[in-house]
């Protein structure tokens, strides 16, 4: 009986460890690598942050796990890939257009977001950034376009290469759910 | 019939034309299918059997490299294609031309999950930095660190500035022209055909005078005052001083001539 309470402490102090890493920024950009848990969770670290998310579930929010370079070769990923990831605390549901507002995005620049992630996607991840400009332009006023893509550059849901080619970046992978974007565009 | 030559030049071309649209089809993410594979492996046969120079079979080598990385984004464009997340671009143009900005935003909302992060002041970092503020120094100890240097100011002679470069002892258009004069007398003297070797006009006893008068030179070639011959077989540079200044009326691009004065060539001029 001790031993399970000990073993239940261990966990509840590793949990709010886990808390205090993946809620706080600690580099320029948010998230935490599988390494840096290990190390500082213990190499138990994928059931520690499968018990936050359990306790994350009735806020709505989730530990979202996202594989950066290569995907893993099956469903579960060995603790070498997982070391690689990055885990992130997201939402779990959806957010209303009201509280999109309140969270600092203007209909206007989320739609754009929209149209620029779904663009890329269906251009097999690379789209040039002429193509999505006009296509933007089809909406928002000439002037905001250029301004919004450099925008989404800046928060990480693009990146640009040298020939003006734009890609998908880290924030897209760990916020969007990219088939679920497509299906829900083109089933409206 | 074509000679040897001529199908070879031509062959480069098509090879480099060949080159160039395979990157514009990678760099530009356009249509990989717009490449006619199969017409590109005819041409690149077809004028194999010319190639000689190593560099024709780079060229060679890097257009079939060109063409791998063309096959290889079809062969990702097949895949893509049979995923789930294949959508036609233009029908998704179309259909985000006709949906309502709140629309879409709806659409958005349904698949997007924001990452919940905080950039938050908390007691233990506040307490780090008060005691970080404690065990700082104030600026005006830490400054004393570098002290100032302590030399006495004074006033420079004319001679002394001369020495150290800041001012000549000439004005530099008397300096150019005597310079000038110099040239046309040794070119009048020791010259052969009005002209005299290069390196037997700039080189002088020390190495830094030999610099200065290369560089002064220069400015008679640039200012119209000479001009250089440059003999390519025999690697000999000749300088020719004009009578007159001339001043430059032709629209003919003018050409920069670099020439090296480095102390191994003012010792073997020497010798």
């Amino acid at each position: 009986m001790e031993k399970m309470s000990k073993r239940k402490a261990v966990y509840a102090s590793k949990v709010k460890r886990a808390v205090h890493m993946l809620f706080y920024r600690r580099h320029k950009k948010p998230g935490v690598k599988g390494w840096e848990l290990r190390k500082a969770l213990g190499a138990d670290y994928p059931k520690v942050l499968s018990i936050l998310d359990e306790y994350l579930k009735p806020l709505d929010l989730q530990v979202k796990m996202v594989f950066e370079e290569e995907k893993p070769r099956s469903e579960k990923p060995t603790l070498e890939e997982l070391d690689k990831a990055r885990f992130y605390i997201t939402l779990r549901g959806d957010l209303t257009p009201k509280e999109a507002k309140m969270v600092g995005w203007r209909i206007d620049d989320l739609a754009g977001l929209a149209i620029t992630i779904a663009y890329i996607i269906s251009k097999k991840g690379k789209a040039p950034r002429k193509e999505v400009e006009e296509l933007l332009r089809e909406k928002l006023p000439g002037w905001k376009t250029s301004l919004n893509i450099d925008r989404y550059i800046r928060y990480g849901y693009i990146s640009q290469d040298e020939n003006e080619q734009l890609y998908l970046d880290w924030r897209t992978r760990a916020e969007v759910d990219q088939k679920a974007l497509i299906d829900l565009l083109l089933s409206k | 019939m074509q000679s040897k030559r001529e199908r070879v030049k031509i062959g480069r071309e098509r090879l480099q034309r060949v080159i160039e649209m395979c990157q514009t089809v990678e760099e530009r993410s356009l249509d990989p299918f717009l490449v006619n594979v199969d017409e590109i492996i005819r041409v690149i046969r077809e004028f194999f059997p010319e190639w000689e120079n190593p560099e024709d079979l780079c060229l060679d080598a890097e257009a079939i490299n060109r063409l791998a990385s063309v096959i290889k984004l079809q062969s990702e464009w097949v895949k893509h294609r049979s995923t789930s997340l294949y959508t036609d671009p233009f029908l998704l143009e179309e259909k985000v031309k006709r949906l309502e900005k709140e629309t879409i935003v709806e659409a958005f909302l349904g698949a997007w999950q924001p990452i919940i992060e905080l950039e938050q002041i908390t007691f233990q970092s506040l307490k780090e930095a008060l005691q970080y503020w404690e065990s700082l120094s104030p600026l005006k100890d830490r400054w004393k660190a570098f002290p100032t240097p302590e030399e006495a100011g004074g006033t420079a002679t004319r001679e002394e500035l001369i020495k150290l470069k800041v001012l000549r002892d000439k004005a530099f258009t008397e300096e150019l022209e005597n310079f000038w004069n110099e040239l046309k007398r040794l070119a009048a003297e020791k010259g052969e055909n009005g002209r005299v070797s290069y390196w037997d006009f700039v080189g002088a006893e020390t190495y830094e005078e030999t610099v200065h008068r290369a560089f002064l030179t220069s400015f008679l070639v640039t200012y119209g005052y000479a001009t250089l011959e440059i003999n390519p077989l025999e690697e000999k540079i000749f300088i020719r001083p004009f009578k007159k200044q001339q001043r430059r009326i032709s629209k003919e691009q003018l050409v920069s001539i670099p020439i090296a004065i480095t102390r191994e060539e003012w010792e073997r001029w020497r010798k």
